[in-house]
C-alpha cells in the first residue's frame, strides 16, 4: 500500500482499476459518473491503454464484450438510465461467460429521474437487470476507499468465476472526496486462456464466443453449469460488515451510504440505551442470507435502510424467512435520510416491540 | 493438379443456408480472401444475428457472436484489444443498417480498422422475410404484403452511399453475386477490404448484394435475375471511396 491521497471516489475507482490491471475503458457521458470517464480519457493515452467515448452505452457495453472475448480486462462505467441501455450487452456477456467491470454509479429513477443519488438500482443490479438466467457479481462500496478496494477485488473475481462484476455505487460516494489508500500497481497478466478469441495461429482449433444455443438441452445444461458456478460464489464470496452485533436485539441492514448513516443512528441509538447493531452487505450478491438468518436467532427484528422505495427489504425478508418483523426506512428520487430519520424508525421498533 | 477445394479458412460443418441463397459464396471469399493474404491464424470473425448467426461455425478462425446489430462494436473491442489480430465482421441489411446503424456508422466514422461484409439480400431471411432497411420501393415482404410503400416505410437504406459521404473510412464498396463476373470482382474487393486493415487503413466496408430466393418467392435463377433488373439499378456496383487511391491523387 502507498501513501493516503485525497480522492473523489469515481476517481478512486478509476484509478483502482488501472492498479488492476485494467487498460481498456468505453464508456459514454453520464452524471454523476463524469470524473470516471475523464480520469480514464487522461490516463489511460499514457500507459498504452484504451479510452474510447463511444457512440451510445449500448455501443460501450459490447465494446467490453469484444475486450473480454479476447481475455484481456475491460470495463464500463456509467449511471441508472444508462446502465439500462447496457442490460441488453451484459446478458450477453453473462451468457456467453465473459469477466468484466460494470460500475453503476447510481441516481434517482425511474425514466430519466434525477441527478440526485439512489440505490434504487438494487432489483436491476442483483436479479440479472437482463434478459435470462443469470447474475452479476455485485459489490457496494460505502466509502472512497472501498471504491478502490472493490474494484480491484471485483476485477479478480470476474475473472476467478467468469462472471461480470457490477460495482454499484451511489452520486453520493462518487462525487465525494475522502482519503484513500491504493493498491499497489498491478501490471496486466495476459495468461493464455483456453476460451479467448486470439486468433488461432494455426495451432488449435478456433474458439468460438457465443451465447446461443438452438438445442435446447444444451441451453439448459449450460445455465445449470453456470448456475453451479453460482452456487460456489454463493459459498465463498460473501462480504459483510457486522458492526455492534453481539448483544444486538434489533439489526439495521444497509449497504453503501445508506449504511455510513445508519452506523451514526445505531451508535446514536445505543446511548439511547437501545440494543441495535448494522450488518452491512459488502455483496449484495451473493447477499449475505445466512449471516441474517443467524443474526435472525438472537434478534428481534431488522430495520432495512434504503435509498429506494424498499427494495433489498425483500431479500432481508427473504433470508429470515419472515421469520422477524422487518420494517422499512426509506428515501428516494435523490433524497438521503438523516440519521435521526433512521434513530427514529430504530425507535419504532424497538418501541414497537415493548407495546 | 487441384482445380477446386474449399477454401482453408472454412470448417467442415454443412451450410445451413436454403437452396440458391448466396451467402454460401460470400463465405466462400472470405474465406478465400483469408488464405490468400495467409492471416487464417490472426483473423477473427464477428458473426451477427439474422441468417448468418452461425457463421462461427463455418469460418474456421476465431469467431464471436455479437446482439443484433453490434457487431462493428464488439469489432472494435477486439481489435482494439489485440491490433495485430484481423477483424472483420459478416452482417445483414437488418443487422447492419436498422438496429445497429449507429454502430455501423461511428465504426466508420472513426475509421475502426476493421473489415465489414455487408450482405445486403433486402429481406428479414431468418425470421422468415420481413421489409428490410434496404427493401425496394414496392417490395412485396410479410410486413409489407401491398408493396413497400415509401409514403409509410420510407425510402431504402443505401449503405455504401450513406458511408462514402462520411470523411472517416478508408474503403467503401459495392459488388454484387449474382453472376461469374460479378462474383470474381466481389473476391478481388473482399480481399482488398482485408488488405486495407493489414495495411492499417481502417474502416472498409464491402456492400455485397445478394439473393433471397427463399423469402423472394423466386426460384434460384429468377432471384439472380431480379438482382440484375431490380436489385443493382437501384443498388449501383463500383468503389465508392478509397483512401489509397485518394492519397495516390493527392500525391501526385
Amino acid at each position: 500500500m502507498g501513501k493516503k491521497v485525497l480522492m473523489k471516489g469515481n476517481e478512486a475507482i478509476a484509478e483502482a482499476a488501472i492498479r488492476a490491471g485494467c487498460r481498456h475503458y468505453f464508456g459514454y457521458p453520464i452524471t454523476p459518473q463524469t470524473e470516471l470517464a475523464a480520469y480514464m480519457a487522461k490516463r489511460m493515452p499514457k500507459i498504452g491503454g484504451t479510452f474510447l467515448q463511444a457512440e451510445s452505452e449500448i455501443a460501450a457495453i459490447n465494446m467490453v464484450y469484444g475486450v473480454a472475448a479476447t481475455g484481456r480486462r475491460v470495463m464500463t462505467s456509467s449511471s441508472s438510465p444508462g446502465v439500462s441501455l447496457k442490460q441488453e450487452g451484459i446478458s450477453y456477456i453473462a451468457g456467453s461467460d465473459l469477466p468484466c467491470l460494470i460500475v453503476n454509479v447510481q441516481r434517482g429513477g425511474p425514466g430519466l429521474g434525477g441527478i440526485q443519488p439512489s440505490q434504487s438500482d438494487y432489483f436491476q443490479a442483483t436479479k440479472g437487470g437482463g434478459h435470462g438466467d443469470y447474475h452479476l457479481i455485485v459489490l457496494a462500496p460505502s466509502s472512497v476507499q472501498e471504491m478502490a478496494d472493490l474494484t480491484g477485488l471485483a476485477f479478480d473475481l470476474a475473472d476467478k468465476y467468469l462472471v461480470p462484476s457490477m460495482l454499484l455505487a451511489d452520486g453520493t460516494i462518487g462525487q465525494m472526496m475522502e482519503p484513500v489508500e491504493l493498491a499497489e500497481g498491478r501490471e496486466p497478466v495476459f495468461t493464455e486462456k483456453d476460451w479467448a478469441v486470439t486468433g488461432t495461429k494455426g495451432a488449435r482449433k478456433h474458439h468460438i464466443v457465443n451465447s446461443l444455443y438452438l438445442v435446447p438441452e444444451e441451453l439448459e445444461a449450460k445455465n445449470f453449469e453456470r448456475f453451479a458456478r453460482y452456487a460456489e460464489i454463493e459459498k465463498n464470496e460473501v462480504r459483510y460488515e457486522s458492526f455492534m452485533m453481539e448483544d444486538a436485539e434489533y439489526c439495521v441492514v444497509a449497504f453503501g451510504i445508506a449504511a455510513r448513516i445508519s452506523k451514526n443512528a445505531v451508535v446514536a441509538a445505543r446511548k439511547e440505551g437501545l440494543k441495535v447493531g448494522l450488518i452491512r452487505p459488502i455483496t449484495l450478491w451473493p447477499f449475505p442470507k445466512q449471516v441474517l438468518a443467524d443474526a435472525a436467532k438472537h434478534v428481534k427484528g431488522f430495520l432495512s435502510v434504503e435509498l429506494s422505495m424498499g427494495q433489498m427489504v425483500e431479500d432481508v425478508k427473504l433470508a429470515i424467512d419472515c421469520s422477524r418483523k422487518v420494517a422499512l426506512c426509506r428515501r428516494t428520487g435523490g433524497m438521503i435520510m438523516s440519521p435521526d430519520e433512521v434513530l427514529e424508525q430504530i425507535r419504532l421498533l424497538a418501541g414497537g416491540d415493548n407495546a | 493438379m487441384i482445380v477446386f477445394e474449399k477454401p482453408k479458412s472454412m470448417t467442415e460443418a454443412e451450410l445451413h443456408y436454403c437452396p440458391g441463397c448466396t451467402h454460401g459464396i460470400i463465405h466462400r471469399l472470405v474465406a478465400e480472401a483469408i488464405d490468400a493474404l495467409g492471416i487464417e491464424g490472426r483473423a477473427i470473425g464477428v458473426a451477427p444475428v439474422g441468417c448468418a448467426v452461425m457463421a462461427y461455425n463455418y469460418f474456421a478462425c476465431d469467431m464471436v457472436e455479437a446482439a443484433h446489430g453490434r457487431a462493428p462494436a464488439v469489432a472494435t473491442g477486439i481489435k482494439r484489444s489485440l491490433p495485430e489480430n484481423v477483424v472483420f465482421t459478416y452482417q445483414g441489411d437488418g443487422d447492419l443498417a436498422s438496429i445497429g446503424m449507429a454502430e455501423t456508422v461511428h465504426a466508420a466514422t472513426r475509421n475502426e480498422n476493421i473489415t465489414v461484409i455487408f450482405v445486403n439480400n433486402a429481406i428479414y431471411g431468418m425470421t422468415g422475410g420481413q421489409m428490410a432497411p434496404t427493401s425496394l420501393p414496392g417490395q412485396v415482404t410479410q410486413t409489407s404484403p401491398y408493396g413497400r410503400d415509401v409514403k409509410t416505410a420510407g425510402y431504402p437504406v443505401k449503405v455504401a452511399e450513406l458511408l462514402s459521404a462520411l470523411d472517416g473510412p478508408a474503403y467503401i464498396a459495392r459488388v454484387a453475386v449474382n453472376n461469374v463476373k460479378n462474383v470474381r470482382s466481389a473476391k478481388k474487393i473482399i480481399q482488398q477490404a482485408f488488405q486495407n486493415q493489414i495495411d492499417g487503413l481502417g474502416f472498409s466496408l464491402v456492400e455485397v448484394v445478394s439473393a433471397c430466393p427463399t423469402n423472394w418467392g423466386m426460384t434460384p435463377q429468377k432471384a439472380l435475375q431480379w438482382i440484375d433488373e431490380k436489385m443493382i439499378p437501384y443498388y449501383p456496383l463500383g468503389v465508392y471511396k478509397d483512401k489509397r487511391q485518394e492519397g495516390e491523387a493527392s500525391d501526385k
